[in-house]
């Protein structure tokens, strides 16, 4: 579904990404783990299509679709859609209407007419009531004087109503309290089936008792140093990342 | 987004440019005291009207155009300007549609305005202003019906003089200020409402303005009288062709609202900016005012200003009767190498009078855009109130938004409250709605139309939904 291989990224002229290379299937729930400044974000930021990064080398395939070749919202379309670690506010455009857009270009891309209001309200009511969300959440505007939690809250919310095939979550359990992250995490496995895979980038393992990945990665200075399953995780947890570094130095 | 692309980006192409060819009766660049006869002459006028504009011609003569506002354009040379162009079909005025030149509807028809069609799809009487002569006005009857009176200020001179003689230039003096005194003098259409006492007009109001001519400025007079208890909303729509030499046109808009009287008057201005250097825009120098001279009068001005290379305008209410309330709801859009100098002034005289005043406005490209308002509080209103919210919103780094509000409060029983915010649209906020599938022009579009949506829900219906894909075609790549 995704490959991701030998990818080299700057950042304003300094190398962030050093040739990683990476796989997801269909099904297939990832987590990438490391340390600060490991290029964790950078990844999923890149495969999102954000500007701010130069990919020097490698490359992304989606499907067999070539990722770097394709504008973000062409990206967005196609299934790849990221849940931000800081989702950005917009003064004036309530939640509703940026949701409708959102879905209604969806469709559009996949050449179906907008969806009708009654079946989209209904739609949307009910994903409101899967996050816990007050349906006065739609009526406020995008993000604006919202709490941490409301925030990413909202970012799983669009990701049920879009159904992306690879959601991708940068950080999405930071800022986030014990039952906020329960809600959060329960909407991030409804999205899992056998079609749709996740990619989640974190720093604490808490966030894998809720979301059980198949796949965890340790992302060391722009390089994916070791990958095992869950346990991987764990361990991390107990020993920190540093031997992790050392063993993949030797 | 890279400059280059924004740059890209930003060129778009005025897609209501068109000239027509219609046979047009136009005296020679220049004025002076014959000129303003010939017009006079044209339009089958009295003497006294005569008169009239020759004082206000003699008035213009002293005066200096003004330089305080935010604009920055050449001198204009008001001998190279036509001041009279009629399109030959006047003469022998046509009674129905059937009778209009071909050409003329064929224009409205690539304006995407079928008059026939929509006038009366929409129940909207339409009084067609195509190169300042009207050249045909539907509804008349059902007007006539309920007593109001729609027609173009030149019949209103000829048929009503009385009224005429009772109410022009008493809201907007003719020397006012210097484009005041230059439309009084030579003024030569526009539109005159009157509805009798008691009398809500059955419906809306509306006129389509449109500069066709090469070098013909335009010089409309609006004057809108609501007797007591009486109520109207007066719609006001502009598109021009494209055209090489600015354009200059200085409106005067009078209304005079009576005890408890009601007047909407809503605009909508997508005058030719110009071109991507600016050159061949209108520019659009008006005086609009309104007096609440009842108690208990309201006037409400909603505007969404997206066209011109320069736009000079504030339409203004002079708050006299008792508990009379003004209303100032603007949406102006910048692009490409547009200004804009615009705002409103409340002018409190009468005990209990309210003013809300709502500014938004957009800047985008290398356009440059100031709000300009005045709240102005007299020692006879008791118990004033103004509310005012001026809101910038920038597009790119290479525009600018500026707010002068000036305030004089002459009384300490009146409450004056101001707010202003400057936004930008960034980079951000445009990523996160491409990542949801959502295309840059649209998001823009939507982020704009979020940010006017307290303006648009003063439009009229049918008017908010035009102004919003105005909004739209505007903005067209204006992303930064």
């Amino acid at each position: 579904m995704l490959e991701v291989k030998d990818l080299h990224v700057t950042v304003e002229g300094k190398e962030i990404l050093k040739g990683l290379s990476l796989t997801v299937n269909p099904g297939e729930v990832h987590a990438i783990m490391g340390p600060n400044g490991a290029g964790k974000s950078t990844l999923s930021a890149v495969i999102a299509g954000n500007e701010g990064y130069e990919v020097t080398s490698g490359s992304i395939t989606f499907e067999g679709q070539d990722v770097l070749e394709m504008e973000i919202e062409e990206r967005a379309q196609a299934g790849l859609l990221l849940g931000f670690q800081y989702p950005v506010e917009i003064p004036g455009v309530k939640n509703v209407y940026l949701l409708k857009a959102a879905l209604n270009a969806q469709r559009a891309a996949r050449g179906e007419g907008e969806m009708p209001a009654p079946e989209f309200m209904k739609l949307v009511r009910e994903k409101l009531a899967y996050m816990k969300m007050d349906p006065s959440f739609l009526q406020r505007a995008v993000n604006e004087g919202f709490s941490g939690g409301e925030k990413k809250r909202n970012e799983i919310l669009q990701m049920l109503v879009l159904q992306p095939k690879l959601a991708m979550l940068d950080e999405i359990d930071s800022g986030l309290d014990i039952d906020a992250m329960k809600v959060v995490a329960e909407g991030v496995n409804s999205l899992r089936d056998s079609e749709r895979a996740i990619l989640m980038v974190t720093h604490y393992q808490r966030l894998l008792d809720y979301i059980e990945p198949d796949y965890v990665h340790v992302l060391v200075d722009g390089r994916i140093v070791k990958s095992g399953d869950k346990t991987l995780a764990l361990e991390l947890e107990s020993r920190g990342y540093e031997w992790v570094t050392e063993e993949s130095a030797a | 987004m890279a400059t280059e692309e924004m740059e890209q980006l930003v060129r778009r192409e005025y897609t209501q440019g068109f000239v027509t060819d219609i046979e047009s009766e136009t005296v020679p660049p220049g004025l002076d005291e014959s000129v303003i006869a010939f017009i006079s002459q044209k339009k089958g006028e009295p003497e006294w009207m005569l008169e009239w504009r020759l004082d206000a011609y003699q008035q213009w003569l002293k005066m200096k155009a003004p330089s305080w506002a935010h604009l920055n354009y050449p001198p204009i040379d008001y001998q190279a300007i036509s001041y009279f162009s009629a399109p030959k079909s006047k003469d022998d005025a046509p009674k129905s549609l059937d009778e209009v030149d071909p050409k003329l509807l064929e224009t409205y028809e690539k304006l995407g305005i079928p008059l026939h069609e929509r006038a009366a799809l929409a129940g909207v009487a339409v009084d067609a202003v195509f190169d300042s002569v009207s050249v045909t006005t539907t509804f008349k009857e059902k007007l006539g019906e309920a007593g109001v009176i729609f027609c173009s200020i030149s019949e209103a001179i000829r048929d009503y003089p009385e009224l005429i003689k009772q109410y022009l230039g008493t809201v907007v003096p003719k020397a006012d200020n210097y484009f005041a005194a230059l439309n009084s003098a030579v003024f030569t259409d526009g539109s005159f409402v009157y509805v009798p006492e008691g009398v809500t007009c059955p419906m809306e109001l509306s006129t389509y303005f449109r500069i066709n001519a090469a070098n013909t400025g335009q010089f409309e007079r609006t004057l809108i009288i609501c007797e007591k208890q009486a109520q109207v909303s007066y719609l006001e729509g502009c598109t021009a062709p494209m055209r090489d030499e600015n354009q200059l046109h200085a409106a005067v808009v009078e209304l005079v609202a009576l005890e408890d009287a009601y007047i909407k008057y809503s605009t909508v201005q997508n005058w030719y900016p110009g071109d991507e250097e600016g050159r061949g825009g209108i520019y659009n120098f008006v005086t609009k005012r309104a007096d609440c001279r009842g108690d208990r009068s309201k006037v409400s001005w909603t505007q969404v200003e997206t066209g011109s290379a320069i736009t000079w305008k504030y339409p203004s209410c002079v708050l006299r009767g008792k508990d009379s309330v003004g209303e100032f709801y603007s949406v102006a859009v910048t692009n490409g190498r547009q200004q804009a100098d615009t705002g409103t002034k409340m002018i409190h005289i009468g005990e209990g009078t309210k003013s809300t005043i709502v500014s938004k406005g957009i800047a985008a490209g290398n356009s440059e855009q100031a709000y300009r308002g005045l709240v102005k509080i007299g020692p006879r209103a008791k118990g004033a109130r103004n509310f005012t919210q001026c809101d910038s919103l920038l597009i790119g780094d290479r525009c600018g938004a500026h707010t002068f509000p000036y305030q004089e409060i002459g009384n300490s029983s009146a409450t004056v409250e101001h707010e202003a915010t400057t936004s930008k649209i960034g980079e951000d906020q445009l990523f996160y709605c491409r990542q949801r599938g959502i295309s840059e022009e649209d998001a823009v579009n939507m982020i704009v139309n979020g940010f006017c949506k307290d303006v648009f829900q003063e439009l009229p219906m049918e008017f908010a939904v035009e102004a919003e894909a105005l909004l739209n075609v505007t903005l067209e790549g204006a992303v930064g």
